[in-house]
């Protein structure tokens, strides 16, 4: 499968550079969060990239937008929102919590706590019985099976 | 003439497989050996058949036979002889091919090694088989023909994806599908205890080989496919939570699932209806995979799937034998009464929550996949799923999976003593926070990635050594150790291989050191301890591509370490550029250069990257494989043991 990932990528992205020397501002503090923000974008034009990762002309030109963004002063949520306001919340990698998307992010508690209920219930229904010494007793068709060997 | 061969060979199974699909059934409802003992003899003519029309398409490849449509679309002439072979399989029509044919490979199998079934069971489960494999074949032969040929064929091929052309799409499809179509075994081993109405002990001892077995390849497949991705696309990520990679990661979740539920069946005959369900599901989702990948909807664009007619085939063929299977599930699944009892503190409630947990964690990594098709129909969203979600939802799952896994391990069958069993693990604990400790000391942020993770591989590995140890009872002995049952070597082995990827894939997101430069030849830089050297850059010529090669000398504290020679490669004929990294790979860490673009004023974009641990994610991965490996080899499982033995009853001799 990995194949078709490859193929993916080789469509849309041309494998080599993401982050290019020239795009690195001089402040450090600023760089590594544009790069953490960088992660969490997903390049509009690639299938599945995000821009720090992408070598398409246009995640270059996010880059740059993210930096810019940072320099003038906005905080991380807001270069998110200034991103999402034009490109749409297609290039958010962690969806927002809006709206129907919060069934994608409940999905999982919910499942292991009706998963839980289920093993409880099982769990309690099994030990109950582990108390108990005897055993079920043999139905007539066992019965006639275990004859049989005893008979050989 | 040999592609007619294999093209009318492969029509011939069409037939084989259709019969295969019915005749048997027939011969298992009227109790009529002969119609049954045809499911053997129609699986092996099937498993020959398939095989020649494979050979046949390799055949046109290797010859560059260029009035086959897939070979223009997917060789050149001038392709090494290696990218011929495994360019077969680097296709949607040829990859089908393959797949069908391992189906038919597990199908034969179970024809040649299955003398231990029932021969009900076994016509059953074979036509099963025969039915699959006849959904797949047709889908071949009306939808994706490899056998297609051009009206004016051309001189030369289009060349074969540049990024394909590396020795890792020689091994990682083939695995990657013995795993997935080996869990086709499992499906069809349920629907023929559900067609019977019998589960016991018994059917979990067949189905468990079977499963394993799957198992191993999956898990060996998508270790191959990580460190492929790591070490050919260039920025050393190794998993990128993309849909074609959670299509298999989502049946090797439910397949460990599935192992583990079946011993419980096999030792307690407990669980039985939900493994059951667990089979159906597993096949089930690895025929998702085969959606996902193949009919477009998520990745939206590419390659294999163009034509959007074959993802609705393949969803029918889903909806049939899944849709199938559960409403058979559901008529028959309440007469499967669980028969052992256990108390809450038990090996039995450990494995309930460890399939709990594993289904859960499968069910996160499907909804993740899907949301944005959901998202998209329903609500007229667009919208992406990406790592920070999964990242978010997957990991605290397996956490809490990595901290009981030791404890429910040791725990004993039926009745147990937590408490007995944690104080047991007490020096796996302490070791294991020792290296948590050791993580936090030495790293300057307050990320608790690496001691967590740390923790976590630790206190797997000194568990499953603990667990070991406790087998052989208080006198340690080597030998004693060497005499315990494979299949109890193979579960330590599996869970240690788990505990050192976790302690790996911390480390390493914790620690990678990344430097991006412009670098000028005779130019030197460090990162973190290592010094490089660029001395030159190469234009090289290769067989069906134009490269340029940098030689960079890595050196630590003066003492050169090697030479690394990565590359940017140009494929004339396919017109696309790929970067060939260099990579000195040692055991605790790796160095990871890419060459990029040469800039106007002479000097060349060099990324380096210190990836510590890397290749341990990988070996652990092939740990856990060779624990699957040594528990499949274990007598007790073992295909035929038993057989040829004289029966101990019928030799008890009258006392005198």
């Amino acid at each position: 499968m990995r194949v078709l990932l490859i193929v993916v990528f080789a469509l849309f992205a041309f494998p080599g550079f993401a982050v290019e020397p020239n795009e690195i501002i001089a402040d450090e503090g600023l760089e590594a969060r544009a790069r953490v923000i960088s992660k969490g974008l997903r390049c509009p034009v690639c299938q599945n990239e995000s821009i720090d990762e992408s070598s398409a002309s246009l995640a270059a030109d996010l880059r740059m937008l993210v930096r810019e963004r940072l320099i003038a002063g906005d905080s991380d949520e807001e270069v998110f929102d200034f991103v999402v306001r034009r490109y749409g919340e297609f290039v958010l990698l962690a969806p927002s919590t809006s709206g129907a998307n919060i069934v994608l992010w409940i999905a999982a508690p919910a499942m292991l706590w009706i998963g839980l209920m289920f093993g409880i219930f099982f769990i309690r229904s099994r030990s109950k019985f582990a108390g108990h010494k005897q055993d079920r007793p043999l139905d007539s068709s066992e019965k006639a099976e275990l004859e049989k060997i005893l008979n050989r | 003439m040999i592609t007619e061969i294999g093209h009318f060979a492969l029509t011939l199974t069409f037939f084989v497989a259709l019969l295969q699909s019915t005749v048997p059934l027939i011969g298992a409802h009227i109790n009529h050996y002969g119609l049954m003992a045809f499911a053997r003899l129609a699986a092996v003519t099937q498993f020959f058949l398939l095989t020649g029309s494979f050979c046949a398409l390799i055949h046109a490849f290797v010859t560059s036979d260029f009035t086959l449509r897939l070979v223009v679309l997917n060789s050149h002439s001038l392709k090494p002889m290696l990218y011929k072979v495994s360019g077969t399989w680097g296709n949607h029509e040829g990859s089908m091919l393959l797949w069908v044919l391992i189906l038919s490979l597990f199908g034969a199998c179970a024809a040649w090694f299955g003398q231990n079934l029932t021969d009900s069971f076994r016509a059953r489960a074979l036509a099963v088989q025969g039915a699959i494999g006849f959904a797949f074949i047709s889908f071949i032969l009306f939808t994706s023909n490899p056998f297609e040929r051009m009206a004016y064929p051309p001189f030369d091929g289009q060349d074969l994806n540049p990024l394909l052309q590396d020795p890792g799409l020689a091994f990682h499809p083939p695995f990657l599908y013995l795993g997935y179509v080996g869990l086709s075994m499992a499906f069809s081993f349920a629907v023929a205890a559900l067609i019977e109405g019998r589960v016991d002990a018994a059917w979990a001892r067949w189905v468990r080989p079977w499963t394993l077995a799957a198992w191993i390849f999956l898990t060996i497949g998508i270790a191959l496919g990580s460190w492929w991705a790591y070490y050919e696309l260039g920025w050393g990520g190794f998993w990128f939570w993309d849909p074609v990679e959670n299509a298999s990661f989502m049946p090797w979740l439910l397949t460990i699932a599935l192992l583990h539920s079946a011993i419980v069946v096999e030792k307690r005959e407990s669980l039985k209806s939900w493994t059951i369900l667990l089979a159906i599901l597993a096949f089930g989702f690895s025929l998702i995979g085969t959606f996902i990948v193949r009919s477009g909807v998520l990745t939206s664009v590419h390659a294999f799937a163009n034509d959007p007619d074959r993802g609705q085939v393949i969803l029918g063929i889903l909806a049939f034998f899944v849709g199938g299977a559960l409403t058979l599930y559901a008529i028959r699944a309440p007469k499967m009464q669980s028969q052992g009892v256990f108390s809450i503190e038990s090996r039995e409630t450990a494995l309930i929550l460890n399939n709990i947990l594993l289904a859960v964690s499968a069910f996160v990594v499907f909804v993740g996949t899907i949301w944005p098709l959901v998202a998209e129909m329903m609500f007229d969203r667009k919208l992406s799923v990406g790592p920070p979600f999964f990242n978010l939802a997957f990991t605290p799952l397996m956490i809490v999976l990595g901290i009981i896994l030791p404890v429910g391990a040791i725990l004993p069958w039926k009745r147990g003593k937590v408490g007995r069993s944690i104080s047991k693990l007490r020096g796996a604990f302490v070791a294991a926070l020792a290296f948590a400790g050791l993580a936090w000391a030495m790293q300057s942020g307050k990320s608790l990635q690496a001691p967590v993770g740390l923790f976590l591989g630790t206190w797997l590995v000194f568990g499953a050594v603990t667990d070991l140890l406790s087998r052989i009872g208080k006198s340690w002995g080597f030998l004693r150790l060497c005499r315990l049952p494979r299949a109890d070597w193979g579960k330590s082995l599996a869970h240690s291989g788990l505990g050192v990827t976790m302690f790996a894939i911390a480390g390493m997101m914790a620690w990678s050191q990344e430097d991006i430069r412009v670098v000028m030849p005779d130019d030197n830089w460090s990162v973190g301890q290592f010094d490089l050297t660029l001395t030159d850059v190469r234009a090289v010529r290769g067989p069906n591509y134009q490269a340029n090669v940098a030689d960079i000398i890595l050196s630590q504290n003066g003492a050169t370490i090697t030479m690394l020679n990565p590359e940017k490669r140009f494929y004339t004929v396919a017109k696309m550029p790929t970067t060939e990294a260099g990579i000195d790979y040692r055991l605790f860490r790796d160095v990871y250069i890419v060459l990029g673009d040469r800039q106007d004023n002479g000097g060349w974009t060099v990324r380096t990257y210190i990836k510590p641990l890397a290749s341990w994610i990988w070996a652990g991965a092939m740990i856990m494989a060779l624990g699957g490996l040594l528990s499949l080899s274990d007598r007790r499982l073992r295909l035929g043991a038993g057989i040829g033995r004289p029966d101990p009853i019928t030799k008890v001799t009258p006392a005198e």
